[in-house]
């Protein structure tokens, strides 16, 4: 409504002060702040996104190459000599390394020197060649050129990590071993080829002999115990909260402790188990098993929250369509409630998971940061986990081991991903309207 | 037999009892009867029968498994030379330690006294005899059992009744677990403060200026006190949060209210989820993002206008913090303002307030409880935040208000107290406790504050 079409109604009336002048003169202003106002709103939630996207690019940014590990071949000769008949698996692998090196740059002479040729190659290639040579002992005598892992400086040179240019004093690998790594690369004898040993090796302090498999398996065998214990009892306590539990005193009392334990601080939770657990019942530290522990009791509220709300949206007319036809009332919720409510509490519980699939600070406090190289094979072995994994990497000084703990980030963020599109598919298949 | 080959047989011999005990009840109604004649279905006698023979003797089992131990310690330990029995209680469970190795086939360190070694043969040979015998007992009792309850199958006993309430009494004690929880943590955590203050006064703890926990080992070492004042680190805890909340609150609060009043449905279905992104990361990603990228760009720019700032310092994890929690209060404060009934914005359109007159002055005020309620909530979870303090923002407990330092919190000193190897003894490690005790307490009233806001607000247009 404008001003001459408000004269028109009224033209005896000209006083300044008639209520809609002061509205129409205060418009112009009021716009301003409900653009102004809209305009926040857009910059806050650009501004979050803007957060994701930047974790996002700098942790890809910094991980993808860590899929890569740089190889050098080397020509190796089973030497008879160095590789008695009568104790292979204690014979000198290392030394024949070196002398495989000495072989391929002859020229390179005094004990500085050639101990910077032989910092080109991972320390695991010792390894390898009595894996390899325990696998097959006819190899012995023979020659064969093997790829084997470079060292982690030499990885970070050939990704272009470590810049060149800087004086020869303040890099890790000097003039002549810059000059080796590039012959070695004009002759195709250095390549960058897919990093298995991310994925299938342990825990090393060699950042190129470093994998995550070992934290996988321990997660997996944290979250199984998780799985196995918080969804049936989260199940179970839901069922009875919601369906069997008279309004009293005690349900009352249970009900805002569920509520509360799901927003206690995880750390509390780890100090729970270290006191309860480790000391009290004399569980083995760093084991799969007091972690699932503790990560059920914390996952339990998450899943018993999530249970109650989907056993709620079942709609109470097939209950006492049941209890109509004379089911008991635990008949009505075993055969008819509990599946109906399932999915919703599938999804829950797959959150849960997540969640705890993630968690760190409670496992740090039951001794899952120990250095554990072996894979465990069992739920009271000593293992580590994924999250704890990356943040015992992140405290490694080598520039190889910033690049792996992105990669680690990678992949924990790939399967929490896949498991919250799983609860979301599941949620969007079975979700029902009554 | 192993225990937990032993446990699956008892598992499997259940199954076996539910087929037994269903058979028995279509066998005493007779092949001609109905199975109508029976009271309950013939699946509930199949359950009531193996519930029957499983429970006492799994029972039994976690019985025998828990005292077990301390029994054949004891009767071995009772059977050691005289010279070794009168030692101090610690050098004995050394002894006991060493004598488990030799049973589990461990490498000892030194030389293996011949004692030991009876010792450690005996401990097999009742191990191995204990093992013998709880198979044998579980077995008999399960048989027994079974024969009882076989022959108490009878048309008239109401097997559907007992398993329900045998049901029922599994999903009872399953619900009661959360407060078991509680009680534990509570205890548990109760119990090691008490330890802690007895060595350390209260009022020390509380309101002395200077922490640092390490404690001398020799007399003359530097800069290892043992000082327990935790003034530093609450206050330490207190700045990392109040950053946290200044980043936290406007971004998530404004993201909300842009998401619920002006935001198409197409734009929600994108941000919405990716909100959720946000909040699904785990928090050693942001701890690792806080020290990778930010902490360096914040102290490149202030070497860059000249400010000396450390490389661990407050402002880099508070702000990651925040970052963190953004979607936690974006995603309560989005439940609170979609419950404001429709009609209350309707009136305020009704009398000519533009969209955001109407959400400062109705919508808002109306919320304001729950928005509280959801801030509050957000404060005690930056309190314990754990991973990303620890990874960004530093050990030292300066007491200090300038967020460009590093200063420490209760998350990073819990952890590094209890990380590595620790004895329960010293005041260091009891300090963790002290300080989980009142995290914990702290957290407990910001909650139950918050849950009781939000909740009397949602009653409220009900």
């Amino acid at each position: 409504m404008n001003n001459n079409t408000g004269n028109g109604l009224k033209p005896v009336q000209q006083d300044q002060n008639r209520p809609i002048d002061i509205v129409n003169k205060g418009l112009s202003r009021r716009y301003a702040a409900e653009r102004r106002f809209r305009f926040y709103g857009l910059t806050a939630i650009c501004a979050s996104l803007l957060f994701l996207l930047l974790m996002f690019v700098s942790i890809i940014g910094n991980g993808y190459s860590a899929f890569q590990q740089t190889f050098i071949e080397l020509d190796v000769f089973f030497d008879p000599e160095m590789l008695p008949e009568s104790d292979l698996a204690t014979a000198d692998y290392p030394g024949l390394v070196k002398k495989t090196l000495r072989e391929q740059f002859p020229d390179v002479s005094g004990r500085d020197n050639l101990r910077r040729l032989y910092a080109l190659v991972s320390i695991g290639a010792g390894f390898d060649l009595q894996r390899r040579v325990m696998e097959s002992p006819d190899l012995i005598g023979q020659k064969q050129s093997i790829w084997f892992p470079a060292d982690d400086d030499v990885d970070m040179l050939v990704k272009g990590h470590y810049d060149r240019n800087l004086p020869e004093s303040e890099r890790r690998l000097n003039n002549e071993q810059l000059a080796w790594i590039d012959s070695l690369s004009q002759k195709g004898k250095l390549e960058k080829r897919f990093n298995t040993a991310f994925f299938t090796n342990g825990d090393s302090r060699e950042p190129e002999l470093a994998g995550i498999w070992g934290a996988v398996v321990g997660s997996i065998y944290t979250l199984a115990v998780t799985l196995i214990l918080s969804f049936p009892i989260g199940v179970a306590a839901a069922v009875y909260l919601e369906e069997f539990a008279l309004k009293n005193r005690w349900t009352d009392i249970i009900e805002v402790n569920i509520n509360n334990l799901a927003a206690v601080p995880s750390i509390v939770f780890g100090l729970l188990g270290l006191a309860v657990f480790i000391n009290f019942f004399g569980l083995p530290r760093s084991a799969p098993l007091v972690g699932g522990l503790v990560l059920t009791l914390m996952t339990l509220p998450t899943v018993i929250i999530a249970s109650r709300a989907s056993l709620l949206s079942v709609p109470p007319s097939i209950r006492e369509a049941a209890l109509g036809v004379g089911a008991s009332k635990m008949q009505t919720v075993y055969h008819h409630v509990l599946p109906l409510a399932l999915p919703g509490m599938l999804t829950g519980t797959i959150i849960g998971m997540a969640r705890a699939l993630g968690e760190t600070a409670p496992l740090l406090m039951i001794g899952m940061v120990a250095f554990i190289v072996d894979i465990p094979g069992g739920v009271t072995d000593s293992s580590t986990v994924l999250p704890v994994q990356i943040f015992l990497w992140a405290d490694s000084p080598e520039r190889a081991f910033t690049e792996r703990t992105s990669a680690a980030i990678i992949v924990l963020l790939a399967f929490l991903i896949i498991m919250n599109a799983t609860a979301v598919m599941l949620r969007k298949k079975f979700e029902r309207r009554w | 037999m192993s225990s937990s080959f032993l446990f699956i047989t008892i598992i499997l011999l259940c199954v076996v009892g539910y087929y037994l005990g269903r058979r028995r009840s279509y066998s005493v109604i007779g092949p001609a009867g109905k199975i109508s004649q029976l009271h309950s279905r013939p699946t509930y006698y199949g359950m009531l029968t193996a519930l029957g023979c499983g429970i006492p003797s799994l029972i039994f089992f976690s019985l025998w498994k828990i005292f077990e131990d301390n029994i054949i310690t004891g009767i071995v330990l009772a059977n050691l030379p005289e010279n070794v029995r009168v030692l101090p209680k610690d050098q004995l469970s050394l002894i006991i330690n060493d004598i488990k190795n030799l049973v589990s086939g461990n490498i000892v360190s030194g030389q293996v006294d011949p004692a030991m070694q009876t010792a450690a043969e005996q401990f097999r040979n009742l191990q191995s005899a204990s093992a013998a015998a709880l198979t044998v007992c579980c077995l008999a009792i399960f048989i027994l059992a079974l024969i009882l309850i076989l022959r108490k199958i009878a048309p008239k006993l109401r097997a559907r009744n007992t398993v329900e309430a045998i049901t029922k009494i599994a999903l009872v004690v399953c619900s009661s677990i959360a407060i078991f929880t509680t009680l534990g943590i509570v205890l548990s955590v109760l119990f090691e403060a008490i330890r802690f203050f007895k060595a350390v006064s209260v009022t020390k703890f509380l309101f002395g200026l200077q922490w640092s926990p390490q404690i001398a080992i020799r007399a003359d070492q530097v800069g290892s006190s043992g000082a327990f004042g935790a003034v530093p680190v609450f206050t330490g805890t207190l700045m990392i949060s109040a950053i946290a909340m200044i980043v936290a609150v406007p971004i998530g609060l404004m993201s909300a209210i842009y998401l619920s009043e002006y935001a198409s449905r197409k734009i929600r279905d994108v941000v919405k989820p990716l909100m959720e992104i946000l909040a699904g990361i785990p928090t050693v990603v942001y701890g690792f993002f806080a020290a990778l990228t930010v902490a360096p760009i914040i102290r490149d720019s202030g070497g860059n206008i000249g400010l000396e700032i450390a490389s661990e310092n407050a402002l880099a994890a508070g702000l990651v913090m925040g970052i963190m929690i953004i979607p936690f209060v974006s995603s309560l404060s989005d439940d609170v303002i979609n419950a404001v009934p429709q009609a209350l914005r309707d009136g305020a359109y009704a009398l000519g307030a533009t969209h955001s007159e109407t959400i400062k002055n109705v919508v808002i005020p109306a919320a304001l409880p729950g928005i509280v309620g959801s801030i509050l909530l957000a404060v005690s979870r930056a309190i314990g935040e754990t991973m990303i303090v620890v990874m960004a923002a530093g050990l030292s407990a300066n007491l200090t208000a300038n967020p460009l330092q590093a200063v420490t919190t209760v998350t990073v000193q819990i952890v590094t107290l209890l990380i590595g190897d620790q004895e329960f003894d010293s005041p260091k490690t009891l300090a963790a406790f002290a300080l989980g005790l009142v995290l914990f307490i702290a957290t407990l009233c910001l909650n139950i504050i918050a849950l009781h806001t939000v909740r009397k607000y949602r009653e409220q247009y009900e």
